[in-house]
């Protein structure tokens, strides 16, 4: 809008109130404002399109993997069986896509008749040992990066005293966290796989996976704990609580929903990494599920499938056609789906918690 | 492990709910005795040269200007400012009943049990009524319900808070008012039996109302702790200390009865401050 009635003496040149008043900036300053306006509104709407197309398309077309048009709507198999080798042969003028089993009910049922397949490794079948891998990894790498970080985020807050070797540890947590996956992954292989004599199995991968989100884990808790009112400790120890006493009653309780929310954004991340477990612990094709041992001691030394590095082999490690798309896709929208549930728990468990503790 | 608090049905060294007894010498050399001490935090001296001797069963005040020490000292005496990682005792001691409290014998959560403390903003605990009140039992490993519930309505009522909370003792603290809350905070820390209680200018968030109250429950309760208060308020130490020591940058410039402090003070300087003629 132009203020008419301030529009006083507009070529006195040099004088602060030719310019305050000069209509023509007035103009040149909201057409910058409003290229700035819509150059930021663009820049936000190209985020969504990116994301919205990335969804859509995993959506659409691991959906069609994962939902089907009959009762119950959800490709159960998918879900639950293990994955297996594609068979694709014409047969009396139509095509047969059969998995590996039925492939093999299939010559039973037809003797004597000998076709032409083309295999198409993992196409068929399900992702289900993927499933249960991924959330072995995570559970048992989260319960150790749990179990170190937050007992070094109390050391840290509650009893290291402020001072250059302080400080020095905190750089070095700094720079854990700015380590690539992959120079973890290489890590764990030579510490843990071999040096340690491992192999590749779930508890080199837990210690790989544990040690790589530490640095998140320990810098989120020690927030969480920094964020109880010094007057909370101040309170217990003047009633004769040791130091001990108070972290455990009075700290740690109202610490551990922040800790627990932003250790949630840690398992998206344990489960979503491919490159630390790629060398420690997932197999490309194990036939059996993990609670098939022999001994108990056996479970923690295999290895396991997991959905990341799964979608890395049929994606990348197996000759592309038309088939392969189905469990591609299918793969990434459970995927995709399960980091959103984490992700979702995390938001309503700190909805809950902030509700029940405010000061 | 910890020790299991003495419960008043035990035999219990200090009988807190009978009379005092006849006053005997070291009553009146003082419950607490600072000798010559000297703190600072880092290089900056806060404390000089304090003497002071704070007798039992009545009330202390501390007053002076802000930065004069006064809370300082008043953390020292349950080593509270143990917490601060450059505070440190240049000189002299701290004697409680005779004992150096910053001796190397002395366990610190036992003087702090025995030394309680209200802080200036009042710290409920986020749990309920109930559980602020027996934290400090439960720390110290009463597990018997019986005597924790007797425990929290005996200090509650010490607190003048029952009345107005024993129906809803399993609500959280954070649901009452500022001066409820402070009250709390009290009786929470009466819930231990200290022999002293501590206050860092329990008033200053509070109105005048809730004020009141609490300068009211501080003459009740002289008559069975040790009360020692840093305020900022001279009309409050006027009306409920016993004795008043006044503080200027780290130094104890009087320390007399408040009554003879308030009507005619020995030092200029006390009497310009107290007058409002600086601070």
């Amino acid at each position: 809008m132009e203020d008419r009635g301030l529009r006083i003496e507009e070529h006195r040149g040099g004088s602060p109130s030719a310019i305050l008043h000069s209509p023509s900036l007035r103009r040149r300053g909201r057409l910058l404002e409003k290229t700035l306006f819509w150059l930021f509104r663009l820049a936000t709407y190209f985020v969504l399109a990116c994301a919205t197309y990335i969804f859509l398309d995993i959506g659409i077309k691991g959906g069609r993997t994962v939902f089907t048009s009959k009762a119950p709507f959800i490709n159960v198999p998918f879900l639950t069986e293990p994955p297996q080798t594609l068979y694709v042969f014409d047969f009396e003028g139509k095509k047969q896509t059969l998995s590996d089993r039925q492939f093999r009910e299939w010559k039973v049922t037809h003797p004597g008749v000998s076709v032409e397949a083309s295999s198409i490794a993992y196409s068929a079948g399900g992702i289900w040992p993927c499933i249960v891998g991924t959330a072995l990894l995570v559970v048992g790498s989260m319960i150790l990066a749990l179990g170190i970080g937050v007992s070094s985020a109390i050391y840290l807050s509650e009893y290291s005293r402020n001072g250059r070797w302080i400080r020095l540890v905190r750089i070095a947590i700094l720079n854990l966290a700015g380590v690539p996956s992959i120079v973890f992954g290489l890590f764990g292989f030579g510490l843990f796989v071999i040096f340690f004599g491992w192999n590749v199995s779930l508890i080199a991968g837990w210690f790989t996976l544990g040690l790589m989100v530490l640095p998140a884990i320990i810098t989120a808790s020690e927030e969480s704990l920094r964020a109880v009112p010094q007057g909370l400790r101040e309170g217990s120890l003047a009633l004769g609580a040791s130091k001990w006493q108070t972290i455990r009653k009075n700290v740690l309780p109202y610490a551990m929903p922040g800790i627990l929310t932003s250790s949630i954004l840690g398992i998206a991340r344990v489960a979503g990494e491919t490159a630390p477990i790629m060398f420690t612990a997932a197999y490309a094709m194990k036939d059996e599920m993990p609670w098939q041992v022999q001994r108990m001691t056996d479970f923690f030394f295999q290895g396991v499938m997991a959905l990341p590095y799964h979608i890395y082999v049929v994606s990348s490690k197996i000759p592309q056609n038309e088939y392969t798309a189905r469990v591609q896709y299918g793969s990434a929208f459970v995927f995709l789906f399960l980091v959103m549930l984490i992700a979702l728990t995390s938001i309503v468990l700190r909805e809950r918690s902030r509700s029940r503790l405010s000061w | 492990m910890v020790t299991v608090l003495d419960m008043p049905e035990t035999t219990s060294p200090i009988t807190l709910n009978q009379p005092a007894p006849a006053p005997e010498p070291e009553v009146e050399r003082g419950m607490i005795e600072i000798d010559r001490l000297g703190f600072a935090y880092g290089n900056h001296q806060v404390l000089h040269d304090v003497s002071l001797s704070i007798p039992a069963r009545a009330v202390t005040a501390f007053i002076g200007p802000s930065g004069c020490g006064k809370t300082t000292l008043l953390r020292c005496l349950n080593r509270m400012n143990d917490l601060i990682d450059s505070a440190r005792i240049t000189g002299g001691a701290i004697r409680i009943e005779g004992v150096d409290i910053n001796a190397p014998s002395v366990d610190v959560v036992d003087l702090r049990r025995r030394v309680g403390m209200v802080f200036q903003k009042s710290n409920p605990f986020p749990k309920s009524i109930y559980d602020n009140v027996a934290y400090g039992l439960r720390i110290a490993g009463v597990t018997k319900r019986a005597l924790i519930d007797e425990a929290v309505e005996r200090s509650l009522r010490s607190a003048a808070l029952w009345d107005e909370v024993k129906d809803r003792l399993h609500v959280s603290g954070y649901g009452l008012s500022g001066g409820q809350q402070q009250r709390l905070c009290i009786a929470r820390a009466l819930a231990v039996e200290p022999e002293i209680v501590l206050m860092d200018e329990p008033c200053s968030a509070l109105d005048p109302i809730a004020t009141a109250k609490v300068e009211e429950l501080i003459r009740q309760l002289k008559q069975q702790y040790t009360i020692v208060i840093v305020t900022h308020n001279m009309q409050q130490a006027g009306r409920c200390s016993d004795h008043t020591a006044f503080f200027y940058l780290g130094r104890l410039i009087e320390f007399d009865l408040t009554t003879k402090i308030f009507s005619n003070p020995g030092q200029r300087q006390t009497e310009e401050y107290i007058t409002g003629r600086f601070g």
